[in-house]
């Protein structure tokens, strides 16, 4: 080994070396607990995210929020733009991590996506519970400044393309209610109306995802990170399932071009 | 937006763009590819695709420069960390740098300084267009921003590219814009107001985009490939030494600042 | 030094002269195709119909592109088979059983043949040029087209495509096929840009919707979930 080792800085990580080899981990703590000595078989994988974002144990209430959310938000299914994007990954027979790398790339916009999920985290932070608050957000124009991201184009967490609250949505929503009775959740349930109607759109499962996580504690950037992670597991079934279909079964689409030869030029 | 939009578009896509109609030809921008933009350089059908416009050989060269002049293989630059992780785990090399590229948005480097360095450019011309004074203006967005695209440097003070650039431009005869002289102009009013916030390529490239006609937009979607002729290197290298072996650390290079050992079996559970 | 040569020089560690480098960028020109249809593009117009950036767009249709079916997956298998087969036909090797041995192996044959449609309207304007540089006469071209002989003869569908050209174009030019698949990694790019753009100025989602009865379900039949 070199003389100098630059140190990386860590809150979350801490492992013991193995005596015969000082890249090789014997014990590893995750915020203080033994991950392999004690929380296996006793945290369930709800409680170890939750532990690696937070940095404390969750109580019995948020590990089944966590699950819940993990569950509710783990396939958008095949009709999903995200989910699109891996199976075009599936049909080619392009790497695996190719087809997540598309399908977290697609699904980090903010139509439906993680960017969307920070907007509506955002937007807890500066409204909380205050529908007024809520409905000057909506109605005065964004200072959003330009950056890498297109600008929203719509109240984030909320169907613009939506006519009323899909059913999903109403049941994920009375879960979290019923769980957590005074959380932003609940209060979103019951306000429901009003807020989609300052909105002007039913409520999606990306409002309803980030009232959540924003109960549980998480940051915004959290709630992001956390959101492109729970959609993975239904891109790669799918993904997986088209490879198996295979690319004549997936639909190719027709092309209308409006600008150009449609015969080749001599 | 409702589903009517929705409907209208399932099934099919209209586009300006082009289609390719396997075993005759292939569109580009209302063009044969292959008939009649056949003789185009690759930078100038990039720029074509994205801007629906041509340019110049002049333009084309010194827009190019501005990927060249920046393409580091050093294997320490976080985006390249990336390329060259993949190869030490063995990855492909187009995961490596595809990821890698996907990095390179940043925003203290790459992308995400760029698109806000050009928009900055743009929108302070039309501020003093329109009768405005830059120092304020130059405060404000620094107040505003806490920074200034463009202007210092993460890693070190000063730019070794800004000279070769320039100098390209100015052969070019490329280097008179007004986008590149109001950056310097910007440059004079930091040191006036005493901050060591000196220009640096990320500003002198933006404003060269922005006087060649490309918008935030395009210029941002222009410079996706910026890094990439730098990344390669740094991939191939690491996979051509033993696997696992670049940047390795030893558990103890982990400075753990987190929670004291703590016992997961007797935590209260609520 | 252009970007295109300080890109094979980051490869390679060689330089190359004009009319090398002339061939090889048009390589990438002549399959930058604007149509989001196809698969990789697909995935940068879907980033541009969900707003998420160009950057991520382009990333991720570029990480796709090394795919079985097209892309830097055929195009590497059609590079190796090259080489392989040109060093064992000069050792008195045969190609037939060459091409046998293959088939035998379970390997597929990379570069000939293609999913969507038998001809190939990138191989004329390409051979074009090639023979314009005075760059179509190498070993690895004439062994592309003695493999289609043989092939085509047993199935017409099997005509060389894009991959096997420019592998054998490429290999010609010195590549070894590890060069050869970095080489590729912007192949696309040109046409990718476009996609993104296009879905971007379109309203957001109106990519490729589709509604739920647009999946035909081929599943279990509905059933309650229980305890085990």
């Amino acid at each position: 080994m070199s003389e100098e080792v630059q140190h990386l800085q860590s809150r979350i990580w801490q492992e013991e070396p193995e005596a015969d080899n000082p890249f090789a981990c014997r014990a590893a703590y995750c915020h203080g607990y033994d991950v392999y000595g004690e929380m296996l078989g006793r945290a369930g994988w709800a409680e170890m995210v939750y532990l690696l974002f937070r940095g404390e144990a969750p109580t019995r209430t948020q590990a089944a929020v966590l699950e819940l959310l993990a569950v509710a938000l783990a396939s958008a299914g095949p009709r999903d733009a995200a989910v699109h994007a891996a199976m075009c990954g599936g049909v080619g027979g392009s790497p695996a991590a190719a087809a997540l790398i598309a399908a977290l790339a697609v699904g980090a916009g903010s139509l439906g996506g993680a960017r969307e999920v920070r907007l509506a985290m955002e937007g807890w932070q500066a409204c909380g519970r205050d529908l007024a608050a809520w409905r000057r957000r909506w109605t005065e124009p964004s200072a959003e400044p330009i950056g890498i991201f297109p600008p929203a184009e719509h109240p984030a967490g909320f169907d613009p393309h939506g006519v009323s609250t899909a059913t999903p949505v109403r049941q994920v929503l009375a879960h979290l209610a019923a769980l957590t009775p005074d959380s932003r959740g609940a209060w979103l349930e019951l306000h429901r109306a009003e807020l989609e109607g300052a909105a002007g759109h039913p409520l999606s499962l990306v409002g309803v995802a980030a009232a959540a996580l924003t109960d549980l504690g998480f940051s915004p950037v959290q709630g992001e990170m956390l959101f492109l992670l729970l959609r993975l597991p239904g891109a790669a079934a799918h993904a997986l399932e088209q490879a198996e279909y295979g690319h004549k079964k997936f639909p190719f689409y027709r092309l209308e071009l409006e600008d150009g030869p449609t015969e080749k030029v001599r | 937006m409702s589903p009517e939009l929705l409907r209208e578009n399932v099934g099919r896509i209209r586009s300006r763009m082009g289609a390719c109609f396997l075993g005759s030809h292939a569109v580009f921008r209302g063009h044969d590819l292959h008939a009649e933009l056949g003789d185009l350089e690759w930078t100038a059908l990039y720029l074509l695709g994205i801007t629906g416009r041509r340019f110049t050989d002049a333009q084309v060269r010194l827009l190019e420069a501005l990927w060249c002049y920046t393409s580091y293989p050093d294997a320490r630059i976080w985006n390249n960390r990336v390329a060259a992780l993949a190869g030490t785990t063995r990855s492909s090399g187009n995961l490596g740098v595809s990821a890698a590229l996907a990095l390179s948005e940043a925003a203290i480097y790459g992308r995400g300084i760029d698109v806000r360095a050009i928009d900055f450019f743009i929108r302070t011309r039309a501020h003093l267009a329109g009768g405005g004074a830059l120092g304020p203006w130059v405060r404000d967005e620094l107040e505003r921003c806490r920074s200034l695209a463009g202007y210092g440097r993460p890693v070190a003070q000063g730019d070794e590219r800004i000279q070769p650039i320039l100098a390209l431009a100015r052969s070019l005869g490329l280097s008179d814009g007004p986008h590149l002289a109001l950056a310097f102009e910007v440059e004079r009013c930091l040191a006036e107001a005493r901050l060591r916030l000196h220009i640096n390529y990320g500003a002198v490239a933006a404003a060269i985009g922005a006087d060649q006609g490309l918008s935030p937009r395009e210029y941002y979607l222009f410079t996706f490939p910026t890094f990439l002729a730098g990344m390669v290197p740094c991939y191939v290298e690491a996979a051509e030494r033993p696997e696992g072996t670049l940047m390795p650390l030893p558990c103890a290079a982990v400075a753990y600042r987190g929670a004291p050992r703590r016992s997961w079996k007797g935590r209260e559970v609520v | 030094m252009s970007w295109m040569e300080r890109y094979l020089l980051a490869i390679t560690g060689r330089r190359f002269a004009p009319r090398p480098l002339r061939l090889l960028e048009a390589i990438w020109c002549y399959t930058s195709y604007p149509d989001a249809r196809i698969w990789n593009n697909r995935v940068s117009a879907l980033a541009g119909t969900t707003r998420s950036t160009g950057n991520l767009g382009l990333s991720a249709a570029l990480a796709l592109s090394e795919a079985d079916i097209y892309g830097l997956g055929p195009c590497v298998r059609a590079i190796e088979f090259l080489i392989r087969t040109r060093v064992e036909l000069a050792g008195g090797g045969e190609l037939a059983a060459c091409l046998r041995r293959e088939r035998s192996q379970g390997r597929t044959l990379g570069g000939y043949g293609r999913p969507l449609c038998a001809a190939d309207e990138r191989i004329a304007p390409t051979v074009d040029l090639a023979r314009s540089l005075g760059l179509a006469g190498g070993p690895h071209l004439a062994l592309a087209y003695a493999v289609e002989a043989l092939l085509i003869a047993e199935r017409p569908a099997l005509r060389m495509n894009y991959g096997a050209l420019i592998a054998a174009l490429a290999a010609d030019l010195g590549l070894t096929s590890h060069e050869h698949h970095l080489f590729l990694i912007p192949l696309f790019l040109a046409g990718m840009a476009p996609c993104y753009l296009e879905a971007a100025a379109h309203p957001a989602g109106a990519f490729l919707p589709l509604p739920c009865h647009g999946v035909a379900y081929r599943g279990a039949p509905r059933r309650t979930w229980g305890p085990a």
